[in-house]
């Protein structure tokens, strides 16, 4: 029992390992599917010329709800998949307050719970509160 | 240009961004902002979307090795998260109502701030006696050092919390992490040792940046063209940084990148001052 002078609670270091380990698998898993829908794009599109970037035309180009996103990944369409290893990225933090809000009600931690899940409203709030305007 | 050439450079950009954001400290945003609009002319909504991403893949990058060394406190950093995503939300629903030129002058004053706080002096003493707020809270902890276990505690609870609410506007406003200022608040407001400060700083990032990406997403500012280069190069950059922090003197470095990014800095400024963007 190596831990067993530690200063923490085993809990609080088993759910530290925890989350480091949930962000490395979501950093790497993020990145492949992003590397995976990128050579698709660049050999289907890589000689074109480039889109006017200097023009911002927001969601007319596509890929910007999860329905779409999904969809077109599914259907090996080369920007869905890029968007859906962007959706895992950002979803990669979002999980870890997931996994924090397990460990604090492991430990019985009642103020804890009551803050992790103020900031996991927060963090609804914005996914599912139409801010999008 | 065609796309694989774009691509090809944004990637060499975006690494190179990477690499100098984790050997700084000062995360792969700051760079991938004036890159994209100075150097590729695009669009600073475009880049401001691709620079949350930059921030959250560094943050989520290097906190899953410094969180299971056990010098990140958890418990801070989830408590400033509240303020941190509040502002965030704020933040990305001002953007709209902010023309493109204010933004580029409010991130070039930001990263003069960030350059500046990046070459002060750092706060490496525990405090022994902290506030009844932070015992409340279960804020005061302890980290590993080379000569064991340091316990530490804070103070100002309140202004730290209020500084966090400001990082997280300009985090959402700007798509950038401001870990300028939640070092600020943690180091020089709560007295938290520099390590600590800015390793729970950098946890924090990956949500803040997360709570105003879900918005920008929907808004369409994320392309997918521009994220593919700019996630793989950061990540790839920000790993070799970690890589080679522990075997090189990065203090040359911080001087010259500093002065780099003050240059940058005053270039946005003018731009924005002169509509250009």
């Amino acid at each position: 029992m190596k831990n067993i002078n530690s200063k923490q609670p085993l809990a609080d270091h088993d759910i530290e390992q925890f989350i480091g380990l949930q962000l490395r698998f979501g950093v790497v898993l993020s990145s492949l599917i992003v590397l995976t829908g990128g050579i698709l794009y660049l050999v289907q599109s890589g000689g074109m010329a480039l889109p006017h970037y200097q023009q911002f035309i927001g969601e007319k180009a596509g890929f910007t709800t999860g329905r779409e996103i999904w969809y077109g990944a599914i259907g090996m369409q080369a920007k869905g998949i890029i968007q859906l290893g962007v959706v895992v990225l950002i979803a990669t933090p979002i999980l870890r307050i997931f996994f924090s809000l397990i460990g604090f009600i492991v430990e019985k931690d009642r103020l804890y719970i009551l803050i992790t899940l103020v900031v996991l409203s927060v963090m609804m709030f914005s996914i599912f509160g139409g801010l999008k305007v | 240009m065609t796309i694989l050439t774009f691509t090809l450079l944004l990637l060499a950009g975006a690494y190179l961004a990477g690499l100098v954001g984790s050997l700084t400290g000062l995360g792969g945003g700051v760079v991938i902002i004036p890159l994209l609009t100075l150097v590729f002319h695009v669009d600073i909504r475009y880049a401001i979307g691709a620079a949350l991403l930059a921030s959250i893949a560094n943050s989520s990058g290097a906190a899953s090795a410094y969180v299971k060394e056990g010098i990140t406190n958890i418990r801070l950093g989830m408590f400033l998260e509240i303020a941190t995503t509040v502002g965030a939300v704020v933040g990305a629903l001002i953007a709209v109502y902010t023309p493109t030129n204010t933004i580029a002058i409010l991130f070039g004053s930001i990263l003069l701030f960030s350059a500046a706080m990046t070459l002060r002096k750092k706060n490496q003493e525990a405090l022994l006696v902290g506030s009844p707020a932070a015992n409340k809270l279960k804020l005061n902890n302890s980290y590993p050092t080379k000569d064991g276990e340091v316990s530490y505690k804070l103070k100002n609870v309140g202004a730290g919390f209020s500084i966090m609410t400001v990082a997280g506007i300009f985090s959402g406003l700007l798509g950038i992490g401001s870990g300028a200022l939640k070092v600020l608040a943690m180091d020089s407001t709560m007295h938290i040792p520099f390590k600590v400060s800015t390793t729970t700083s950098n946890f924090m990032i990956g949500v803040t940046a997360a709570a105003s990406a879900v918005v920008y997403l929907q808004r369409g500012y994320m392309d997918a063209c521009i994220a593919f280069p700019v996630v793989l190069g950061v990540l790839c950059g920000a790993f070799t940084g970690s890589k080679l922090l522990p075997r090189i003197d990065a203090k040359v470095l911080k001087y010259i990148f500093c002065t780099a990014i003050a240059f940058v800095a005053v270039e946005m400024i003018y731009n924005g001052y002169n509509h250009k963007f």
